[in-house]
């Protein structure tokens, strides 16, 4: 449990030496208590503080870096059960798997699909994260084999080396040195010689159980061997037991601090129909899987994966933004309308989106107003005539088109004499005050 | 350490509705606990999944999602008997877009014998939706509430604008009613509080709280509406106890992804299966969130949703 700031003071030198940048170490605990700054910037700590302070300030589900490398993902460390509540830290990794009964041809292409299946989107690079390799032939010669053409043809890709037996994991571990790989897994039959093969060779190790009781025991047991890097699978299969297991888990870790869940969760959505899979995947998504493992990673699977996983981890807190500069929606010539809008995210793809639908080609520019829609922009100052003017000079617009008329939005019909007064020569003409009045407001104007 | 499920207990329950009239009559909300979590609660019905169609041809919807519908879409009655008749819709959702200003600009008297005709050729129960203008609402929906009188549909949508029309209206003639606020839990609340005040009951309202497609404001919508149902269930806010509506075909079927073509976004894959995707992605996060109502329009979507549905319980 989380421990109070005078519970932490208690626990510091109080000698407010200031070293740690804080006036007195009455400050510095209230900053540890809110998270906000780390014990080891207090340099005279005791180390029997360090363990307690450790252990109350670790996060209630444990933070786990899986590969290594500028491809490593980072997982678990979540805090809530709601996203309004608190950002969701660490989004969901995705991984697609390959059965080692494929051909080298076969597993060649799988791997190619994961290395380029990179896309952008609001300015965020998204991809599949992760191979899940199967040992499906329950063959110890096949299983390496198969790791060792993905050691070679995605050495930066971390991996989860999928199987039951231990000897198959220990020679296939072993060609990911250094690479943080997941062994997947250990179960009530392996446990022991599982953890000795994570322990030796620092990797992450795969908890499978029939359950959440029996999850709880394996979980201690392999703690109690060494083992503390583990992601765990309450072996939940169906949608109804994914929500329900995911949701216990969760809530034991972050509500009753029970450390044997305080894992990232793993979820295997593998389906026969891709469709019903992307449906089972979202539902992981959305309900505190860490890790989540395909069949198949179609280009249009992943688009709406991607997708709904950077939505469901975006900071309820601060406003999604789309990055400022004049788009082009159509194909617009040099005498299209030309508008203005801020760059909150939900604002840009409302107006952009009834541009779309009145099908006359526009250019929008969006102005960096730091993610708050028009009013509240306007509000704030950070939306006003002089801003719009000198983000229109400096733009270059003037060399591409041929007009010199700006529609702004209606809710700030105010600001256009002044905008018409610091832009020489143009005229400001007033839109409509919601987006959903463009496409009548556009269309009458071409007709 | 042995585990113990942390089981919550709720004091708040979503209120039961029925919708259509005899044996074709569907249920959804009931539920006293959170979306799915069948351990600690009831769930009674299952969400209820309903087709879009539209007075006027589809003409604004992509190819992709106009397909499956097109030998019959034409004719408003046709689209309405093949969504029950082929597809097996368990109710239908009749949005009077024609009667926009901007559009058609169809009259109320129009509006309202569309609204009899597709009455009289099915027996699944029917959404009456308007064109969301909301002054246009306002006489399009009284005319199609009148023409529905006695057939326990669901009218919407009522806002802040026009709610008092509307929710008259759907109270004289013993209707449903959707109320519907744009993204944010205290208008919805408000909103809820204005229409029962005039005396319409609570347990007939449905709420709104707005959709929004997968990349485009999902997260806010899927927010309110996990707010909302903490708010009934945990907090037992008997104003934000009415069942939850997903309006998501619309809002997807009109954003890029469902409908650029490959060969402009060559890494986007087949526009089909990503128009379809789309649609289902975003209606399965939204019931996972609390919608127990779904407006939806591609016949894989729905039945991709249904097969979740049936998965989850």
């Amino acid at each position: 449990m989380a421990l109070s700031g005078i519970a932490i003071f208690k626990l510091l030198p109080k000698t407010n030496c200031k070293k740690c940048g804080y006036p007195t170490c009455l400050a510095f605990a209230m900053k540890l208590a809110q998270r906000q700054a780390a014990l080891d910037l207090c340099p005279d700590v005791s180390e029997e503080t360090k363990k307690i302070l450790g252990e109350a300030s670790a996060p209630p589900i444990r933070a786990i870096t899986f590969g290594s490398g500028d491809r490593a993902v980072k997982i678990g460390e979540e805090t809530v059960l709601f996203r309004h509540d608190k950002k969701f830290v660490n989004p969901c990794a995705l991984a697609v798997e390959i059965k080692d009964t494929l051909s080298e041809e076969d597993i060649t292409k799988k791997i190619e699909e994961v290395l380029t299946s990179e896309i952008d989107r609001v300015g965020q690079k998204l991809r599949i994260d992760a191979i899940a390799l199967t040992n499906a032939s329950g063959d110890k010669g096949k299983f390496e084999s198969a790791a060792k053409l993905i050691a070679s043809k995605a050495p930066n890709v971390p991996v989860i080396l999928s199987t039951t037996d231990a000897a198959s994991a220990e020679a296939a571990v072993k060609l990911f040195p250094g690479k943080r790989p997941i062994i997947y897994g250990a179960n009530a039959g392996n446990a022991e010689a599982m953890a000795n093969i994570a322990k030796t060779e620092k990797a992450i190790l795969g908890v499978a159980a029939n359950g959440l009781d029996e999850l709880s025991t394996l979980t201690e047991k392999i703690k109690a061997l060494g083992v503390e890097d583990l992601v765990i699978d309450s072996g939940a299969k169906k949608a109804k037991d994914i929500i329900e297991n995911n949701t216990l888990i969760r809530r034991a870790a972050v509500k009753k601090n029970f450390k044997p869940f305080g894992y990232p969760v793993i979820n295997f959505a593998q389906r026969d129909d891709s469709l019903h899979e992307a449906l089972i995947a979202a539902v992981g998504i959305t309900k505190y899987a860490a890790i989540v493992v395909l069949s198949s990673i179609e280009k249009w699977k992943n688009l709406v994966l991607f997708t709904l996983r950077q939505n469901i981890y975006t900071d309820p807190q601060v406003p999604m933004q789309v990055e400022q500069k004049i788009y082009k929606i159509g194909e617009p010539a040099s005498e299209s309308p030309f508008l203005i809008t801020t760059n909150f995210s939900l604002t840009y793809f409302i107006v952009s989106g009834e541009i779309e639908n009145s099908k006359v080609p526009c250019r929008l520019a969006v102005m960096d107003s730091e993610g708050l829609s028009v009013l509240t922009a306007w509000a704030a100052g950070k939306f006003t005539a002089s801003k719009i003017a000198a983000f229109i000079k400096d733009s270059g617009i003037e060399n591409e088109i041929k007009h010199k008329e700006l529609i702004i939005p209606g809710y700030v019909a105010i600001l256009s004499g002044s905008i018409e007064e610091k832009l020489e020569g143009w005229k400001v003409t007033v839109g409509p005050r919601e987006a959903n009045g463009l496409p009548a407001f556009l269309k009458a104007r071409t007709t | 350490m042995a585990f113990t499920a942390p089981k919550e207990t709720y004091s708040g329950k979503v209120y039961n509705l029925t919708i259509g009239a005899g044996d074709r009559a569907v249920s959804f909300g009931g539920e006293n606990v959170l979306p799915f979590l069948f351990f600690e609660g009831a769930i009674p019905n299952k969400p209820l999944a309903a087709y879009e169609i539209q007075d006027v041809p589809p003409a604004d919807w992509p190819e992709n999602v106009r397909k499956p519908f097109s030998s019959v879409s034409g004719d408003t009655v046709a689209w309405a008997k093949f969504c029950q008749d082929t597809l097996k819709a368990k109710a239908i959702a009749l949005r009077l877009i024609g009667t926009h200003p901007d559009r058609e600009n169809r009259s109320a008297e129009d509006a309202a014998k569309t609204v009899k005709d597709v009455l009289s050729a099915i027996n699944i129960p029917l959404i009456i939706l308007g064109s969301n203008h909301a002054e246009k609402d306002a006489p399009v929906l009284i005319a199609a509430a009148e023409a529905a009188k006695g057939k326990n549909c669901i009218i919407g949508k009522a806002q802040e604008a026009n709610y008092k029309t509307i929710a008259a209206a759907a109270m004289a003639n013993n209707h449903k009613l959707i109320a519907m606020s744009e993204l944010d839990i205290n208008l919805s609340k408000q909103l809820n509080i204005l229409i029962t005040q005039m005396g319409f009951d609570k347990e007939r309202l449905i709420t709104d709280p707005m959709c929004s497609a997968l990349g485009y404001g999902l997260e806010y919508t899927y927010s309110v509406m996990e707010r909302i149902r903490l708010a009934a269930l945990s907090q037992n806010d008997a104003t934000m106890q009415t069942p939850i509506l997903a309006d998501v075909g619309m809002y997807v079927w009109k954003i890029k992804e469902t409908h650029a073509p490959e060969s402009d976004m060559p890494l986007w894959g087949n526009a089909e299966e990503r128009g379809i995707a789309w649609e289902a992605a975003t209606a399965a996060g939204l019931l996972i969130a609390g919608a127990e109502l779904l407006i939806m329009r591609h016949p894989k979507a729905v039945e991709a949703v249904e097969k979740l549905i049936e998965e989850l319980i």
